[in-house]
């Protein structure tokens, strides 16, 4: 809401020396907050003067233009001996004899803009003749300002133009809360200044209206619960080519609407100075009694901006004879609209019910100035006062007669009473807040006040639809009071628990992966149906199977990831595209996984809390979002430098994360060779906890690295973090080890390639027994000493009795059975 | 000077004259004295003091004396070995000390050589900062409370006095999930977690909830769909808008620096009456003139907004479950993005969004 500070000071007695930061600054402490402050006019310097074209020349250019070049009489103090000044012009919509607006050389437009004399077209131009645009008055028509004998007939050469049209004012812009519907207008805010600085408040609203009789426009309301009143005024024998006076249309305009015409203007002028929206119909046009009424599914309108609309049964209407003239409250219809041959205005002033208009608009997606205030809650007694003000305005600018019929149907809903404890704000705020300052605050806002021992009971006024609970009242008071006063007392909680397992869990995750060089990354969780055609997921994966955003920011990214490779892939392959190619990557993030049947999440009621089995119900409803880790890494892991060659980043290095992530939260894991898109199917791991896969590691399928455009044999791995944090044992037992010296002894063994380094390992293990303290691959080597299809495994054997020296015989003969068992299972034979 | 061997062998055994061990217990230190390196000592050693060095030949012929001889041989030759071990073991501790110098200098390295060899990693600064908020209030026995990003709109909207037909609905651009009428929404703050919180456990309750929000605003410099809040809750016997001071003033001395203290100004949340916002004393300026005139932290102001805050809303108690007439409490929450991008001069809010590792590496030392 833009308030103009000449109009608010018309309501309120704002003392003289009132900077607008200071009432913003006030106005923000009692809940109005500035959005900005503006002084329109404010860098324009003067001379900026009233001129009258004395003649003018026609002259054609080489370019086409015609340009005039004009005699205009600036006043004497202005022109120069021959009584005058030469000044070129583009426009033609004047003619001689008109006075126009002249901005002479060293003067200064909104812009800034500054003038200076200038040679332009042959001849030296003495200033300029402006348009509205030039002097901020709005856009306007193409051509220039051409004063309005009817509302400038005093206006003479030489006057000073920057008060003439009130170009100069100051504008303070407030964000208006959704409580505070009253603000949402000059007269609220006035009432809000009066209440910051403790002085008079005049209301607008305040007037002598005649009584309704049944001479008005008739008007029959169906839909009471829609709108409770509904006033009609009639203005006849009204000049619809009247201008709007000069400084309505400039307030107008300072409070960001368009100016339009005379009885546009006018009801857009009242709305704003009161809050009550208006609309004005050509009465000539008007068929038949005006009906309130629901409208029929499907019935159609076509409103003030040219769209045809389609109804629903929820909607409320206006209608005449021939059907709907009007969205109620929101929009009016094409049909009947003022227009520039109206002379005969029905005024419409009605309160309808925020709940219909909130739906309406939101449905047809219209929000309007009516609409905003309507679904916000507009003070019910304005609708008489309001329709009596613009009657007044329309005659007094427009001529004509205001009719003597007053149509009001329907009645105001009734006040509501909220009692509290008169200690209660002083209770909720923590501040010292006597009785007799609750009830002067309350009454200050314009509650009607009355106090039977410890409880208050409030009436509040019509304007403030939004105090309805105890807690409403404690808040005028605290604003009244002021917020400032509040103070600042630290509570004491119960003994906490700390952090939760799960909690301090993955922070060891993020510590550690960070600690062997991942960075951290934050992705979006929007993706589209073609990632999963990209990442080469087969018609039945169950990560085609997503969740799905009715209204996406992208309609290429309408569902949820199910993964997060695409959203990990695309910022590598940012990266990548900003030259950062060596990478390695990290996302910790949920994913969104939509139950087996489509369950609604129901909407429970308010006034209780849930039963046990709806909230169940409820929770079921909701997706499991399982937390995924996810690592993407390219180019060089190890750099190459002055200690040797380097390394790039394989699918080891993703396993590798998985294992390290793994250890960090003391989880064991398992791995083994897997086919899973979007990995390289010979480079693909699952890796597994408890026998259950909780995840994939390895290298990139070659088109999933084309697609994404990341570099080539891009590593990745994705695992269900909470499934590995679910196995995290809280409290390790503390391991025993032998202080018995330990034996070595190293095997190598050649297997047939396809036989995994892990599964032999694990025979070993298995074969050794219980003498075996720990295993470890050393070595790995293909090549012509051992024949194609083949590969050596070097592994070396640490063995250690709990309570001896193992004897040589012994650790061999344990070496001996696990190198059989390994001969056995997998045809491994032994490197001598 | 031994003595006659009377009884046993007449003969004089020649190693074991005087002189001869004199002469060898000379020529023995002598070469000691001349070894300048470890190695010659180590062949003097052999030389001198070996199993075939004279002084030993001459120790294994004391047994060929009589006895009354053997004595005063024996006695000679032991001195004489004596004295050739100590010269060695002597001179093996100035060639060591020696040697380790030498080594020590030649072995010097040029210590700036680069040690690039494994790459740099960092933490997310919002991860980071998620983690210092939450162990603020850790620290003051709160605990954190979680809930799911994809969220009922009941628990999102409703049950936090935000119904179906509230003008402030329209104030979260939210997104719906499909079906349209399946009650699901990506939720658009993290209030929900209070709702949760009341719905799933018993006053009094102090927690802090950071997460992750929704809403449907196009990426650009200062706004992004996906952002992060921390939302704090309290419900407990007495409590006031005083506590919900104090503890903003706590957290954000906590958070930048003693001395930055809140300031309320009147607002509007539907889950809380009365409501507030909250600034935070510019932490650059500190509102001082005349520096707060030049702050392009605070623009001026002096005063840096913050979030939003309140007490709870009786309705939502009740809706929640708690008895509103024991029971009060004070909510806030504020943007974690917001919150970074001042306290640590982020200009552009895609910096945040979008994962360029130059923007993350320098935040990896951040606790």
């Amino acid at each position: 809401m833009r308030a103009p500070l000449s109009w608010l000071r018309e309501y309120v007695d704002l003392p003289d020396d009132v900077t607008p930061t200071d009432l913003a600054h006030r106005l923000t402490a009692l809940g109005l907050k500035l959005e900005a402050l503006e002084a329109p006019g404010a860098d324009i310097a003067g001379p900026l003067v009233v001129g009258r074209v004395l003649s003018y020349d026609d002259e054609p250019q080489k370019n086409g233009k015609v340009i005039r070049w004009c005699r205009v009489d600036v006043g004497p103090e202005h022109n120069d001996e021959d009584g005058g000044r030469g000044i070129v012009c583009g426009a033609h919509n004047f003619a001689v004899g008109d006075l126009v607006v002249v901005v002479l050389p060293g003067a200064v437009l909104p812009g800034p803009f500054p003038i200076a004399a200038r040679k332009t077209y042959g001849h030296v131009s003495d200033g300029m003749i402006c348009s509205t645009k030039e002097l901020g008055l709005g856009e306007g028509h193409d051509g220039i300002l051409v004063l309005d004998p009817r509302l400038d007939g005093d206006a003479k050469p030489g006057d000073d133009a920057i008060e003439l049209l009130d170009l100069r004012d100051d504008v303070i812009e407030f964000e208006i809360n959704p409580d505070r519907a009253y603000a949402l207008s000059l007269r609220g805010i006035a009432r809000e200044a009066a209440l910051a600085y403790d002085v008079p408040f005049r209301d607008p609203a305040r007037r002598d209206v005649p009584t309704p009789n049944d001479l008005g426009y008739p008007v029959r309301v169906e839909a009471e619960d829609g709108c409770p009143v509904f006033v009609t005024r009639t203005v006849t024998g009204f000049d619809p080519s009247a201008p709007t006076p000069r400084w309505l249309a400039r307030r107008v305009q300072l409070a960001g609407m368009r100016p339009i015409s005379l009885a546009v203007d006018v009801t857009n002028y009242v709305m704003l100075e009161l809050g009550q929206p208006i609309h004005g119909y050509d009465g000539d046009r008007l068929t038949g009694p005006i009906v309130v009424r629901r409208a029929v599914e499907g019935e159609k309108l076509t409103t003030l901006d040219d769209v045809t609309r389609t109804l629903s049964a929820e909607d409320l209407l206006i209608t005449d004879d021939t059907g709907p003239i009007g969205l109620a409250g929101v929009m009016g219809g094409r049909t009947t609209e003022l227009s520039d041959s109206t002379s005969h205005v029905v005024i419409e002033a009605a309160h309808f019910t925020p709940v219909s208009i909130f739906r309406t608009a939101r449905r047809h997606k219209l929000p309007s100035e009516a609409s905003k205030r309507f679904e916000r809650g507009v003070d019910p007694l304005l609708p008489s006062y309001a329709a009596d003000r613009v009657a007044e305005l329309l005659v007094r600018y427009g001529g004509g007669t205001v009719e003597d019929g007053v149509t009001y149907v329907g009645q105001p809903p009734a006040g509501r009473t909220v009692s509290a404890g008169v200690d209660l704000p002083a209770r909720v705020t923590g501040m010292d807040i006597d009785a007799e300052s609750v009830v002067a605050h309350l009454r200050a806002v314009g509650c009607a006040v009355t106090v039977d021992g410890d409880t208050l009971t409030a009436v509040p006024p019509t304007w403030r639809p939004d105090l309805n609970d105890p807690y409403d009242l404690v808040e005028e008071v605290a604003r009244v009071v002021g917020y400032d006063g509040v103070p600042s007392v630290l509570p004491t909680a119960p003994a906490g628990r700390g952090l939760t397992t799960a909690q301090r869990l993955r922070r060891r995750v993020g510590l550690s992966l960070a600690g062997a060089g991942y960075v951290e990354v934050l992705t979006y969780p929007f993706v589209g149906e073609s990632d999963w055609d990209a990442l080469g997921l087969g018609a039945d994966d169950d990560r085609r199977r997503t969740v799905r955003v009715a209204n996406p920011l992208s309609e290429e990214q309408p569902v949820l990831r199910t993964t997060l490779v695409p959203g990990l892939l695309r910022t590598l392959a940012r990266n990548a595209g900003r030259g950062q190619s060596d990478v390695a990557l990290f996302e910790t993030a949920p994913v969104y996984l939509p139950g087996a049947e489509q369950r609604s999440a129901a909407i429970l009621g308010v006034d209780r809390r849930p039963s046990e089995d709806e909230w169940a119900e409820l929770q079921a409803a909701i997706p499991d979002q399982p937390l995924h880790l996810a690592v993407a890494l390219a180019g060089v892991r190890e750099n190459a430098g002055w200690w040797g060659k380097g390394r790039p980043a394989t699918w080891s290095d993703a396993v590798e994360a998985v294992r390290r992530v793994a250890r960090a939260v003391g989880v064991e894991v398992e791995v083994r060779a897997a086919t899973y898109a979007p990995w390289h199917p010979g480079r693909c791991a699952e890796v597994l906890v408890d026998g259950e896969v909780v995840g994939h590691a390895g290298e990139l399928h070659p088109t999933v690295c084309k697609a994404y455009g990341v570099p080539p044999r891009t590593a990745f791995a994705e695992v269900d973090l909470d499934a590995v944090l679910a196995r995290a044992v809280p409290i390790v037992p503390a391991p025993e080890f032998s202080t018995y010296p330990v034996a070595k002894e190293d095997v190598a063994l050649v297997v047939d390639a396809d036989v995994s380094a892990a599964a032999v390992a694990g025979t070993l293990r298995e074969g050794a027994g219980e003498l075996l303290e720990s295993i470890r691959l050393f070595d790995l080597y293909t090549g012509e000493q051992i024949g194609a299809g083949k590969k050596s495994l070097a592994f070396a054997l640490r063995f250690r009795a709990g309570d001896r020296t193992l004897t040589e015989a012994e650790t061999g003969a344990a070496r001996d059975a696990a190198v059989a068992l390994a001969a056995e299972r997998h045809g491994a034979v032994q490197r001598t | 000077m031994s003595g006659p061997n009377t009884d046993y062998d007449p003969v004089e055994v020649t190693p074991l004259r005087a002189d001869e061990v004199e002469a060898m217990r000379e020529a023995a230190l002598t070469a000691v004295a001349g070894a300048t390196t470890l190695e010659q000592l180590k062949q003097v050693r052999l030389e001198h003091a070996g199993e075939r060095s004279p002084l030993a030949l001459a120790n294994r012929e004391i047994g060929a004396l009589p006895p009354q001889a053997r004595k005063e041989a024996g006695m000679r030759v032991g001195q004489a070995r004596g004295a050739v071990n100590q010269a060695i073991a002597a001179r093996q501790s100035v060639l060591e000390a020696e040697h380790e110098a030498r080594m020590l200098v030649e072995e010097a390295v040029d210590v700036t050589l680069p040690w690039d060899r494994e790459p740099q990693g960092a933490r997310h600064p919002l991860t980071t900062i998620q983690e210092l908020v939450s162990d603020v209030f850790v620290a003051m026995g709160w605990e954190v409370a979680e809930g799911p990003e994809v969220e009922a709109e009941w628990l999102n909207f409703d049950a936090l006095n935000l119904g179906a037909d509230h003008p402030a609905r329209t104030m979260q651009d939210t997104f719906w999930l499909e079906p349209a009428d399946g009650g699901l929404v990506l939720r658009t703050h993290t209030s929900p977690v209070q709702a949760r919180t009341m719905l799933t456990r018993t006053p009094p309750i102090y927690v802090i909830c950071p997460g992750r929000v929704y809403r449907t605003d196009e990426l650009d410099a200062t706004h992004t769909p996906v952002f992060h809040q921390v939302e704090g809750l309290v419900v407990d016997r007495g409590i006031s808008m005083a506590h919900l001071k104090g503890t903003l003033d706590h957290f954000a001395e906590a958070m930048f620096g003693e001395g930055i203290t809140t300031r309320f100004r009147p607002s509007y949340f539907p889950f809380t009456e009365p409501s507030a916002e909250v600034d935070l004393v510019c932490f650059v300026c500190r509102g001082q003139a005349p520096a707060v005139e030049e702050c392009r932290t605070c623009k001026g102001e002096g005063w840096i907004e913050w979030g939003g805050c309140g007490v709870v809303n009786p309705r939502v108690l009740t809706a929640c479950g708690i008895d509103a007439e024991t029971y009060s409490g004070f909510a806030f929450g504020m943007g974690l993005e917001r919150t970074l991008m001042f306290r640590h001069g982020i200009k552009d809010m895609r910096d945040i969004v979008e994962g360029d590792v130059r923007f993350t590496l320098p935040f990896g030392t951040e606790i």
